[in-house]
Parts: structure tokens; sequence; C-alpha cells
């Protein structure tokens, strides 16, 4: 008896994957019609955390920067193709000595309340984020502002000390406050944190906490209208749940991994019928760093072995599914800075033994590489992302292959920044860094950068990049600057301090019913238009009728 | 043994502990790949002749992954329950045998204990810890040892009074001899079947620990890891998910079944 | 009690690695200098450990949690408005009445069927009933619940889309009338509060089962089948009655349960509440928080348990009586 209530239990559960797996049969609608683009709607996404401050410089988690961009100006900003396009500021003029600034600002701005918005609150700006009380691990790069000033209502003038040349990309992501709101508030601690008044397309609606935070159209924008009226993300902390929402058409826009764009969508025709899906190259790239202060990472033939020792196109076949690029230089492939002369390392497995016995290990009896008694042995921590982890497997497997002793930790972020990555206690990171549009990286490659809680906590120090770094940072003329970067990136993959794993596409599912996307993604990537996208109202989501 | 054929749930419960015991044991010898083998040219293929259970995210060999995975999944059960249970054995004998003060403040431990969430306070150790294997059985054993504390307490107050024990006593046995010669035995079945109980719910707290990121380490494979992979492709890789899922389900509905079925067995009450 | 249970506490948050004050979730040096500083002022780091416990002991019996180290800065327990009228609402005070909602309802759900299941199978004890019920409740108990939550979202929310898969609240939920936005959360409420009820079946049901029987063999119950009363009446009346008894007790004990929620279930079902608020300040070291939310969920239980000893109280006659003399 009892034997068959099991049975039956267990055919209740199998059903219920049964039926899960049979075809949806609801109407189909025509997606691929022409639209005319018209405002109103709302867009909904989908987001892991919940944002935790809309003040750019205060927060610092992607969640905030995301919102907050949508609600705030900066005085310029990159276009499609990543060159600099006026935001706030109509235009800007360099001056010959290359150190002073001058930015023109729009006429007639205003912020969302209807106050003016003027040169005084750029200013109010730059003194908040340069304020040794303030919150923000951005101000270093506006603390060379030697000096700013707001001559008129309309011009913004900052001098360098010495000339600066990521200048322009430091002020395309400060994010401008109001003066009139701020002065007398704490920036650490505020209302307007959960309460921002912004000038661009979108201003906050509602903040349900924990739930969902919603923008809508800000008519003052002097931007212009953007189409779409709502933008609405709900905060659902585990993706597959927000996989199963945006197959049950319930929100818009989400992130997707390889294996949801590579097999899932494939196989399932209804989803394509009604969900697009958009690949671009992200804006980051995952590497395998060295602890260089620890031995045998200190000898440039061990790095460079095990750099010929792991097979990058594996990594991306079998994490990425191939949706990625290896790259050689830590720039974007395609763009100016990236140097097309460099190629990575091959996979080589005995070039890797040899360069490994050139520094003196041996295999012993057992397979294991030895030296002077003691195998080479060490650990991979990564911190708790499944890409991460998986190459980190990857990778093990292979050095296992020639005989070095891999195991791995995966740890959350906090006890990995602190017991890690702080104290220098690591042998081995798999980490990633972001792509920036800037070439300087001086803050993770210069030797000066290696304090506690600095960037190049891998410890890289190497006179000729020291002095590369420096000279990036003055140098304005964009084909020498360009010179500088090739040499720098070709010392670092001599040098190998980091293994370059792969820079992996950032890969988006957009619903059907939201046309005006730019396919395929100019080098900005799709959203960089979003406001120019737009909802047909024949395709809008009913909103009232709840389920 | 008769006993049990009478008692249907029970024996199915014994049925299934055994056959996955027998199965982890002999893991190495039946499971056709290696359980960390990778081959990116067979990620996520179905259940086949080739790989009974479907190939998981790196290609690896799902039914292999989930044998070698039930060993791990017992040695969590077994280790984590028999951490509590020695605890809770010597500090439930000692507030059961001497009373007193000593009683309260163990009690008075065991209620502090007892309204703290557990599952918050091994949250907050493990991540603090950084998660292994060890530490998450060490934790779980940690955070679960207020019930037997109890059980063998007030068993002990029953079988104190016994005349046998008094006897022992004024014969002049020293304490640990009483305790270990005559309270503990008697003892012995609440004991057990809330050791068998422990068992299943440590299997599932691996198995949240495991969805939340602080489960077993890559790329050690677990029921729990498993099923944490395969929970993003339900739709999809369904594989992935039901058979460790399964899995979970019936070793704890086994433990559970078996448990209970042991109450009732050794339950004097229940003896006709 | 409460004197332990902040020694609990307390001692978990030294456990963490080093200094407590090394505790920054960035790679920002500056912020992290200025929150050790804020954490060395709260908490008294420089001074011994026992005259830190005390001056701990003495904010918290002012309810004074200080605010939370995220970015937002939020008060851990309770709004706090500022000059301007500007109103920041509490991390607990926002996050506690889900989860007692919740849980309140799973509570109610689990007791009203186990009480249930818990009769009928000791009524038909050795039956395929009592069976089928006994396995029913464990495979509830052994299931993994984040795996059943996905399988019925998937079934009931994108299969057939008879219920919505995750959140509180529908789109535009602030349009409708009070009580559709009530039956609204209900919808909502349906596949989280099932899910953790199921696990909650087995120990409940088969307490009630056991208790029953225990009861059904004592004396007062064979008179009464002596005296020719019902079968029905004796079991639903005379012996239910002493079965739901010791019931309250185990509420009592069900408290921290209750107030931990469930991390994961709040996790897959995008529901703000205590556990998923837990489980993020860990992973941010966000102290202020992860003591507050452990300093009020045990005190919550011993209000709990205390409520539960006085209504055994109240409703055992031999209790009462002697609380009379």
């Amino acid at each position: 008896m009892k034997k068959n209530f099991l049975f039956f239990n267990f055919i209740f559960i199998l059903s219920i994957f049964i039926i899960s797996c049979s075809k949806d049969t609801s109407e189909v609608i025509n997606y691929n019609e022409e639209y005319k683009n018209i405002f109103g709607g709302s867009l909904i996404n989908a987001m892991a955390g919940e944002p935790s401050n809309l003040i750019a410089m205060i927060a610092g988690d992607s969640a905030s920067s995301a919102i907050a961009g949508n609600i705030f100006n900066s005085l310029i900003k990159y276009d499609e193709n990543l060159n600099y396009a006026p935001d706030l500021a109509e235009s800007w003029a360099i001056s010959n000595n290359q150190k002073t600034i001058t930015f023109k600002l729009k006429k007639g701005l205003q912020w969302a309340d209807g106050n003016p918005l003027t040169s005084a609150d750029v200013l109010f700006t730059w003194k908040l984020i340069t304020n040794p009380d303030t919150r923000t691990p951005y101000a270093s790069d506006y603390q060379l502002v030697k000096k700013a000033s707001a001559p008129d209502p309309l011009t913004f003038k900052i001098t360098y000390e010495t000339s600066y040349a990521p200048a322009l990309d430091t002020w395309s992501s400060l994010h401008i406050l109001p003066k009139h709101i701020l002065k007398d508030e704490d920036i650490n601690n505020t209302f307007f944190s959960r309460k921002p008044t912004g000038s661009s397309y979108y201003k906050l609606d509602d903040w349900i906490s924990g739930q969902q935070v919603s923008l809508k159209a800000n008519e003052k924008s002097v931007l212009g209208s953007p189409l779409i009226e709502k933008l609405i993300s709900r905060i659902i902390p585990d993706t597959s749940s927000q996989f199963l929402e945006l197959t049950a058409d319930n929100i818009d826009v989400m992130n997707i991994n390889p294996i949801q764009y590579q097999r899932v969508f494939p196989a399932r025709k209804d989803l394509q019928q009604k969900v697009a899906l958009y690949k671009e190259l992200g804006n980051g790239y995952t590497y395998l760093g060295f602890n260089l202060k620890k031995p045998p990472f200190n000898d440039i033939r061990v790095r460079q072995a095990l750099n010929y020792a792991i097979d990058k196109d594996e990594v991306i076949k079998g994490v990425l599914l191939g949706l990625g690029e290896s790259i050689s230089s830590p720039y974007k492939p395609g763009t100016r800075w990236n140097n097309p002369n460099l190629s990575p390392y091959p996979y080589n497995p005995s070039k890797a033994l040899e360069l490994l016995q050139e520094a003196g290990f041996k295999k012993n009896n057992d397979g294991i590489l030895m030296k002077n008694g003691k195998p080479l042995k060490f650990e991979i921590i990564t911190n708790q992302n499944k890409q991460r982890e998986m190459t980190a497997v990857v990778i093990q497997k292979r050095l296992q292959e020639i005989g070095v002793d891999v195991s791995i930790r995966v740890i959350e972020w906090a006890s990995f920044v602190n017991r890690f990555i702080k104290t220098g206690d690591f042998d081995v990171v798999v980490l990633g860094w972001s792509l920036s549009l800037d070439p300087d990286q001086y803050n993770i490659w210069h030797s000066s950068q290696q304090g506690p809680g600095q960037f190049n906590f891998l410890g890289y120090s190497n006179k000729n990049v020291d002095r590369l770094l420096e000279l990036g940072r003055k140098e304005l003329n964009v084909s020498k600057r360009e010179e500088i970067y090739h040499k720098f990136s070709k010392y670092l993959l001599e040098d190998s301090p980091i293994i370059y794993l792969y820079a992996g596409y950032g890969l988006s599912a957009v619903h059907k019913r939201v046309k005006g996307i730019k396919n395929p993604a100019p080098p900005a990537g799709i959203y960089h238009n979003n406001y120019d996208w737009f909802l047909p109202k024949p395709l809008r989501r009913n909103e009232i009728s709840a389920r | 043994m008769k006993i049990f054929l009478k008692n249907p749930l029970a024996l199915s419960g014994l049925i299934i502990i055994l056959t996955i015991l027998i199965l982890a044991l002999v893991a190495p010898i039946i499971a056709p790949y290696d359980p960390n083998f990778i081959d990116i040219n067979s990620i996520l293929f179905p259940p086949s002749i080739n790989h009974l259970m479907g190939t998981d995210g790196l290609g690896r060999d799902v039914f292999s992954r989930m044998l070698y995975g039930a060993q791990i999944s017992l040695l969590v059960g077994f280790v984590a329950v028999g951490i509590a249970t020695f605890i809770g054995v010597i500090l439930g004998s000692l507030a059961g045998f001497y009373r007193g003060w000593v009683d309260s403040l163990i009690m008075r431990f065991v209620d502090i204990m007892l309204s703290i969430p557990t599952f918050f306070l091994i949250l907050a150790v493990i991540a603090f810890l950084t998660p292994s294997i060890w530490n998450i059985m060490i934790v779980i054993g940690l955070t679960s040892w207020m019930g037997v504390t109890r059980l063998v307490r007030a068993e002990f107050f029953s079988l104190r009074q016994r005349e046998y024990v008094l006897a022992a006593e004024t014969m002049g046995s020293n304490h640990l001899s009483i305790i270990i010669k005559h309270l503990l035995p008697n003892s012995l079945t609440p004991i057990i079947v809330s050791s068998v109980l422990g068992i299943a719910s440590a299997v599932l707290v691996e198995s949240g620990l495991s969805f939340l990121g602080l489960g077993v380490q890559a790329p050690t494979a677990s029921w729990g890891n498993i099923l944490t992979d395969g929970k993003e492709y339900i739709q999809f890789a369904w594989w992935l998910s039901l058979f460790p899922g399964l899995a979970i389900l019936i070793t704890v509905l086994g433990y559970n079944l078996l448990g209970e079925g042991l109450r009732d067995i050794l339950d004097p009450k229940n003896k006709i | 009690m409460l004197i332990g249970i902040s020694l609990v506490s307390f001692f978990i948050m030294h456990l963490a690695p080093g200094d407590v004050t090394s505790s920054e979730a960035s790679f920002n040096p500056k912020a992290s200098e200025e929150s050790r500083q804020k954490l060395r002022e709260l908490y008294n780091l420089d001074k011994p450990v026992i005259i830190q416990y005390g001056l701990w002991v003495k904010r918290i019996a002012q309810l004074d949690f200080g605010n939370s180290f995220a970015s937002h800065q939020k008060p851990v327990l309770w709004e706090r408005t500022d000059k301007s009228g500007n109103v920041t609402k509490g991390l607990i005070q926002e996050s506690l009445p889900i989860t007692l909602m919740i849980n309140l309802l799973g509570i109610c759900i689990i007791f009203s069927i186990s009480i249930f299941l818990g009769t009928l199978s000791a009524v038909r004890q050795n039956t395929w009933v009592d069976r089928s019920i006994t396995l029913f409740v464990f495979i509830g108990f052994a299931i993994p619940g984040f795996w059943l939550a996905l399988l019925l979202m998937y079934w009931t929310g994108v299969s057939n889309q008879w219920l919505p898969i995750s959140g509180l609240h529908s789109l535009g939920y602030q349009n409708l009338s009070n009580f559709d936005q009530f039956i609204d959360l209900l919808k909502h409420l349906i596949l989280p509060v099932s899910i953790s009820s199921l696990s909650g079946l087995a120990g409940i049901s088969l307490y009630v089962r056991n208790g029953m029987l225990d009861i059904l063999h004592q004396d007062f119950i064979t008179t009464a089948r002596s005296k020719g009363l019902k079968e029905s009446k004796v079991v639903f009346i005379h012996a239910l009655k002493n079965a739901i008894l010791p019931l309250i007790t185990i509420v009592g004990l069900s408290i921290p349960g209750l107030i931990g929620g469930s991390v994961i279930a709040e996790s897959i079902f995008a529901i703000p509440g205590m556990g998923k608020l837990f489980y993020d300040s860990v992973l941010m070291r966000d102290f202020p928080v992860i003591m507050g939310i452990l300093t009020i969920g045990s005190f919550l239980t011993l209000i709990g348990n205390l409520l539960a000893d006085i209504g055994y109280a109240w409703a055992d006659p031999r209790v009462r009586k002697g609380l009379v003399k």
C-alpha cells in the first residue's frame, strides 16, 4: 500500500514537470510589425539588489548607479560611438597649456522642482566631492583640480596643477547635484539619498522598500522628453525567479547568462516570439591574478608558465559557451587603446613545463612539480560569482594536468576583501576589472598604489610601467597617448602579473514590445539610448488588471 | 527484525537509508566518470545511455556527481549530528545527574540557544568563518545539540529514582560509571531517534546553505550544490534539479521514516 | 535570560575575522577608516571587553540600535525624522511586519491542518490513512523548499498564470480598491505561505497524533466511551481538547523560527522580510543591523514564550485553579 503511495507522489512530482514542459497556448501577438513611436507605458526591469543611495558619489553599488543615471546629468557624456558629447554642458574648451578646461552650460537648465540649474550647482558638486568629510571613494580624481570657479551662471572653469588627460572622463561620470537642496544637508546621511531631485529624463515616482523603485518622466527635463513614461525596477534577488518572471511576461528587461542565451532561448519557440536577445561586448574582463610578493609568483617564469598552461579558449567555450573574447591588454578590443599587435599566450603545456623546469621545479613520482622539497601548490580564491567559480574549476583541471596542486575557495565578497585582499593573505585570485573608456590605469598598476585597500593589491611594480602611467596621465595628444598605452600593455603582457582570461559579452533579454533599440548594439551598448525606446500602445501591458 | 516487518514505513526508511549508504560507499566503483571531469563538448546534455542523469554546465556527468555527492551529504549529516549528540549527551547527563545549579545553568543556556533563530546563527558563523565542509559540519553540530540535551536530562530525571541506580550509588560506584553503565544505556532510545531525525535536518540545512552560496566548496559535488546549479535552468535542463531534488527528498524522508519507526518500535508502550 | 542572549549576540559579533572594525565591504580606504572610527565609538572598542559589553547593553536598554553601516545609513530599529520633516523608516520597522504576517498566516495554516491530520491519523492508527498522512507530512518536510518553490512558481505562474510569481504587490496596485489590494496581497502570499507551512506540518501533526494516542488510551476517555457517548464526540470534544493544550507551548517555542522567517523563501519570492535583511547584513558586515535583529528577535521570542505560558495557564483548568489559590 505504502509503496503505491510513494509511487503516486513520485508521479505527482513528475507530472508537475511534464505540465511545466508543455507548450504555452496563449494567443500569439505579432511583435514584429512596424510601429510609430509614441509616449507612454511602463518598462519593467529586474535587479538583484536594492539601491542603497541615489547619490552616486556615495553609493558605489551598481543598482544605485543604474537608477541614479536616469535621474542625474553630468556635464558631458559619451555618445553611442564613445566620443564625448554635450550633456549639461553645451561646449567645453581646453586651454593651450592643457591645464584649464572651461565648460559652457546649456541655457535655461532647470531642476525637476523648477529651480534653475547653474554653474553654481556644478561648483557646489565639485566642492562636495572634494570635501574630506564626504564619504566617497571617487574624490582623488577631482582633488587634482587646483582651482575651480563659476564666473557666471553658465560658465564653469577648472584648472589642474599639471595637465591631466583623464579629466574629461572624470567629468562625464560626476552627477551634478542641486545646491539649493543640499547646501545645509550632511551629504553622508540625508533624505536626499532616497528622495532625490535631478535634472535628467526621469524623476523618482515611488520607492517601496525592498520591492520596487519606479521613475516617471521628468517634464522639466531640458534634454527633452523620454518616450517611455515610467521605468519600474523590481527587486528580485534570485536570478531564477527573475527569469521565471521574464518568461511569464511580467518583466521586460533582464540580463541573462550564456546558458540562457545559447541553450534555453533556442529551445523555446514561445520565448523567441516575444523576447529579443542582444549581445554586446561587456564592460569588464576576468583575470587570474598572482600575489606578486609571494614566492613562487615573484618569479616571472612561473607566471608565464602558468599562463601557457591555461587554455583560455576552453574557458571561454566552457564557461561562456563561446560568448566572450580573449584579450591581451586591459582595453576593449576594437578601441584605439587596445594594442592590436599583442596576442594572448597560446595554450602550450610543454612550454609551460619547460619554463617551470627552468625555474627549478621537477616532477616527483606522483607527477607533482617540486622545488626544494616543496610542491607547487596554491589556492585560487574568488568571490561568490558562478562564472568565476566555474572558471576556477576549469583552470584547476588544466593546472593539475601539468602537476600543479590547485585548490579553490569561493568566499563571499566582504570576507574576500577583508581577509584576503586587504591583508595580502592570498596566493591567486580570479577576479574582474572593468574595461574603462579612458586608458588611465594608474590606480591599478602604479607601484605607489599598494597600500591596504588600494587597487594594486597584487603588488605589481615595474619602473617602466610606472613611468608610462605617469606620462599617460599628462599627455593630451591622443595618438601619443595611444602609443604610451600600447607600450604599457606590452609590458603588462610580458610580465604577466595577471592572466587575461576573457572579456565576456553583456547579454540582455528585452521584451519585443519595447521598440527603438539599436541592433546591432552600438559601441556604447543598447541601453545608451533608452530614452529613445518606446512602447507601442497595442503592445503595452494592461496595468490595472492585477493578476 | 520482525517488528520492522510489522512497521512498513520504518522498514522502507531503513531500506532507503541502506541503499543510499551502499551507493555512497561504492561510488568510486560504480561511477562511470570522474565526478570532476570537465568536457566542454558535452555541456548540458540530457539524460542518455552515456550520461544516465545528463551533464551539467561544465559537461560533468551528473550521475557520477550525484554518487559522490551522496558521500558528502551523508558525511555532513553524520558528523554534524555526531557533534550535536556528543555535546547534548554530556550536557544533558550533567544536568540530569547533578541537578541543582548545574542543571539550571545548563538549562538556561539551552533556553538562550533556543531563542536565537538557529539558521541565523549558522548563517552568521559560516559567513564569518568562510565556508568549508568542516566548518559547515561543526556549525550545524554546535547549533543543534539543545534537543538532545533536553531529552537526556528528562530521561535521567526519571531513571535516577529507579532502584538499581540508587543501589549502585549507595554501593559507592563513582558518578561516571553510574552514568555510563546504568543511565546512558537506558536512555539510548530517544537519543538514537533524535539523532536519526537530526541527520535529516542537517542534510536539508546543507542544501539551504548551498542555495545561499555558503555550502560545500567547488569543485566538490554535494546534492545541495548540484541542485543550486540546476535551479537556474529548471525550465530547460530539468535533469539538473530533478535528480538532486529527489535524492534529497528521498534521503530525508528515509531518515524521518526510520526515526519515527524506531520510536514506535523501541517505545516500551508499544510492546505487547 | 536577556543577558544571556545579548552575551551570545555579542560573542557572534566578535567572531568576525580579526578586529570587528576591519569590516567594510569595499575597496575604499577612506570610507572604511571612517566607519572604523564610528564602530569604535559605537562599541567603545578601545575599552576592555567587559566595559564594551556593559555600554552596549546600556544603549540597547534605551532602544538605541544605531544606524546601518550601508551607505543609506537607515536607522536599524525605528524611523527617524530630520529637521525638515523627512522621515526615514527603520530597517526592522519595515521588515518585521512582513515577516510576522507571513509567518503568523503560516502558523495558523500549519496548526489547523496539523490538528486535522494528526487527529485523523490517531483515530485511524496503523491503517493506510495513518500511514499516508505520515508519509505526506514527511515528504512535505523532506522536499527542499526552494526547489518546490521554483517548480510551483513555474507551474502556477508561468505555465498557467494563476498566481503571481514573486513580490508582494502587482504592478499598479495603488490604483486598486482596498479590497482588491487585499486580494492582490493574498494572491502573492499563497505560494510563500504554503511552501513555508508544508515543512512545518510534519512536526506538529505527529505531535498531535502522538498526544491523541496517549489520551485515547487514558481512563477518562474509556469512561466517556463506556458512558455510551458517540465516538466522534469522545474524540473531538474530550480528547482533542486535551491533546491541543500542549500545542500552546509549541507556539512559544516556534517563535524564533517565526521571527527569523526564511532567508531562502524570502530570496526566492522577492519578499523583503527579516530573513533577507539578516542575510544581506551578514554579507555586508552591517553589524548594527545584525546585532539589532538578533536582539530584537530574541526579545520577541521571550515575549512569545511568556504569552504562551500565560495562554497555557489560562487554558488549563488545573493550572488556573493553582493560580487562584
